[in-house]
């Protein structure tokens, strides 16, 4: 979709391309624009997998190892959702990619009044253990990582993860799971957030801790830049925001007296594909670069592993159309394109009938079938970085860079993220964006194929996935059933000793598994927390 | 000088997608009219108490999730329970065609998807408001 603007004269020649991210690009490059923003190719370009990793963070890229791929999967029931997984990696699929219903995310049980109408609608109904048995039943979860897109209740649903995988005998440190776990982002975008800044912040703290020790192969906190991007900020804005948002987590674990080499480990990015394709792979490397910096410069990081800028690139929501939907089809190819060519490690692209409904079957595959097609017959497993070294591209990567570190001071200068969200600033500046792009969108002066530009054409007629009513009364009556065959006293117990850790510094990690373990459900859990800490008061930003 | 149009742009329910909310709210202020935004996370009751305490003459909801049916169901009946059905309420969102209908028979006239154009709402609005007074 057109989101960079482009200046035209009366014959429709181009005479000012301008990014998103503000930068000019010129109808030329040459060698003498590398000398003139001063591109050191020995500083600047190290071998693929090593400092500061602009190429890559591995030395072969994916000739050593293909993407992972990991679309987004859940509905209904989890036996709905076990089935979808299933046939997801029957057909290749690499990763899941869990999606939790809006019920769950804000840590309320199916049963409760707030939940009518949003049981398993947009992802799986979790109540207890007894859904995640369903869902991970029959899934290889030592060769098979699980993303789970929760946010709030991370921390619940990590130590329901363990439970899991435990209960169906795989050792914690064999497993992997990748919570999203970002609460921050969900205060400037997503909007799933249920307890204030400091005690999230304080959660996610205690997952990152306990991970470390308990689960290794556990990812603890996957940094989104990419809600932030949907909801409206630039590229450079992205990348500068979920750095400075990882860095609010990191001083978080640090202030425990851990050395930033015991954890950042188990951090990872997910951003945003969708755009102009050499903004996007200029983006990815020069965030690459830039961690790497940020780790070794500003938290003295010294082992290698810790500089990596592991992650997902992918989805690319907001440059799917209604108009049009077929054509979403070819954008997630090209959107792909930009992950692959960026260096991804892992993907996932929103289906193209995302603007009307969750994937049906069909487009979910259509998805993995256009990385597969990258992968297998296009080419890109061939060589790594193969953009690199371009007059081109090499200039954009150091302008990116330093528009990057500009927006991460303005960050710095407000006094860090945290104080950034509760003030509204970045949610305004997010918000005032999206006006900006709309309007031009509207007025045309940015394209959008099928939208405003090349309208003609029959409308395709959606197939949409069906909300089952049905599956509701399923889930409720299942937690109704846990509820009566779980030894009450014993959850009423170790729901008090969750509320005694919470109030103190302990970590509730191990409060939690325990409760889990005991068949506790979300919404008992999450109401302790509520008890103690309170809930989030969005700042006003009109 | 004619009357500023006061809407309460609302997110009911769970789902926590604003951008098109906020969008919105900004361009009816362009539009000339006086917004009152509301938050995430509102209950039907919370949104109907607002809409008393501002005395708006408009609620607009933005739903994303494709809860659009039983929410508005919810809000047009507790409104007229509370006898301020002379509000008028539009929706915009993910909202499929094949809804329209129900949500015209539930008395939700104001139907706007998302990518309806910023004016045709705003002109949509006025020229409905004036219809009634």
């Amino acid at each position: 979709m057109g989101v960079a603007k482009y200046i035209k004269n009366e014959k429709d020649e181009i005479q000012d391309v301008i990014l998103q991210s503000g930068i000019h690009v010129k109808p030329l490059y040459t060698k003498k624009d590398l000398e003139e923003i001063g591109f050191d190719p020995e500083k600047d370009l190290a071998p693929p997998g090593e400092y500061p990793f602009t190429r890559g963070i591995h030395p072969l890229g994916y000739r050593s190892r293909e993407w992972t791929t990991r679309q987004y999967t859940g509905f209904g029931t989890p036996m709905e959702t076990n089935e979808r997984f299933k046939l997801m990696i029957s057909h290749g699929q690499t990763g899941l990619n869990v999606a939790f219903d809006l019920p769950t995310q804000m840590g309320l049980d199916s049963d409760d009044p707030l939940a009518e109408g949003e049981v398993g609608r947009v992802g799986m109904a979790v109540d207890s253990l007894r859904d995640f048995e369903v869902a991970f039943q029959g899934i290889p979860l030592d060769r098979i990582g699980a993303g789970l897109t929760i946010n709030a209740v991370a921390s619940i649903m990590l130590a329901m993860f363990q439970a899991t995988a435990e209960k169906y005998g795989f050792k914690k440190d064999r497993v992997s799971a990748t919570p999203q776990n970002d609460i921050l982002k969900e205060m400037i975008g997503r909007g799933a957030w249920i307890f204030p800044v400091k005690p999230a912040v304080r959660l996610i703290g205690d997952t990152i801790e306990y991970s470390m020790k308990e689960l290794p192969r556990t990812n603890p906190v996957s940094v989104c830049g990419y809600h932030i991007r949907e909801s409206g900020c630039s590229p450079v804005q992205e990348i500068a925001y979920a750095f400075q948002i990882a860095n609010t987590y990191i001083e978080e674990v640090l202030h425990r007296g851990h050395p930033i080499d015991d954890f950042v480990r188990g951090f990872t990015f997910n951003l945003n594909v969708f755009g102009n394709l050499w903004e996007q792979v200029a983006k990815f490397r020069a965030a690459r670069k830039l961690w790497a910096i940020n780790l070794k410069e500003r938290y003295g990081a010294k082992d290698n592993r810790s500089l990596l800028l592991r992650g997902i690139f992918g989805g690319g929501g907001y440059g799917m159309t209604k108009a049009q939907p077929e054509n979403n089809i070819m954008r997630g190819a090209y959107y792909a394109l930009a992950a692959a060519l960026g260096g991804a490690q892992t993907t996932a692209l929103c289906s193209f009938d995302e603007a009307y409904t969750i994937p049906t079957p069909r487009a979910a595959l259509l998805s993995l079938r256009s990385f597969q097609i990258l992968m297998e017959e296009i080419g890109l497993r061939d060589t790594v970085d193969p953009l690199a070294g371009s007059y081109f591209i090499e200039t954009l990567t150091k302008q990116m860079e330093e528009k990057i570190i500009e927006e991460m001071k303005r960050i710095d200068e407000m006094g860090g993220m945290i104080k950034a969200v509760e003030t509204g600033y970045v949610q305004k500046e997010v918000a005032r964006q999206a006006y900006e792009f709309e309007k031009g969108v509207q007025k045309g002066e940015l394209i959008k194929v099928g939208v405003n530009k090349y309208t003609e054409g029959e409308e395709m007629e959606v197939e949409l996935h069906e909300y089952h009513q049905e599956s509701v009364g399923e889930q409720i009556h299942r937690l109704r059933e846990t509820k009566r065959e779980r030894d009450n006293r014993k959850v009423h117990q170790l729901l008090k000793d969750l509320e005694g850790a919470s109030k103190t510094e302990k970590n509730v990690m191990p409060y939690l598994l325990e409760c889990c373990k005991a068949y506790a459900t979300v919404g008992e859990m999450t109401k302790v927390f509520k008890e103690v800490y309170g809930e989030f008061k969005e700042p006003s930003i009109f | 000088m004619e009357k500023k149009i006061r809407i309460l742009v609302a997110k009911p329910g769970l789902d926590g997608h604003d951008r098109g909310a906020k969008v919105v709210a900004q361009a009816l202020r362009d539009g000339g009219m006086e917004v009152i935004y509301t938050g995430l996370h509102q209950t039907i009751d919370q949104i109907i108490n607002t809409a008393i305490q501002e005395d708006v003459d408009v609620i607009g909801l933005s739903i994303m999730s494709g809860a659009h049916l039983p929410i508005c169901e919810k809000l047009a009946k507790e409104m007229k329970k509370k006898k301020i059905d002379d509000m008028m309420i539009v929706v915009g969102g993910v909202i499929p065609k094949r809804d329209i209908p129900k949500l015209k028979s539930i008395g939700i006239e104001g139907i706007f998807p998302g990518g309806t154009p910023f004016d045709e709402s705003i002109q949509w609005i006025k020229k409905h408001i004036k219809r009634e007074s």
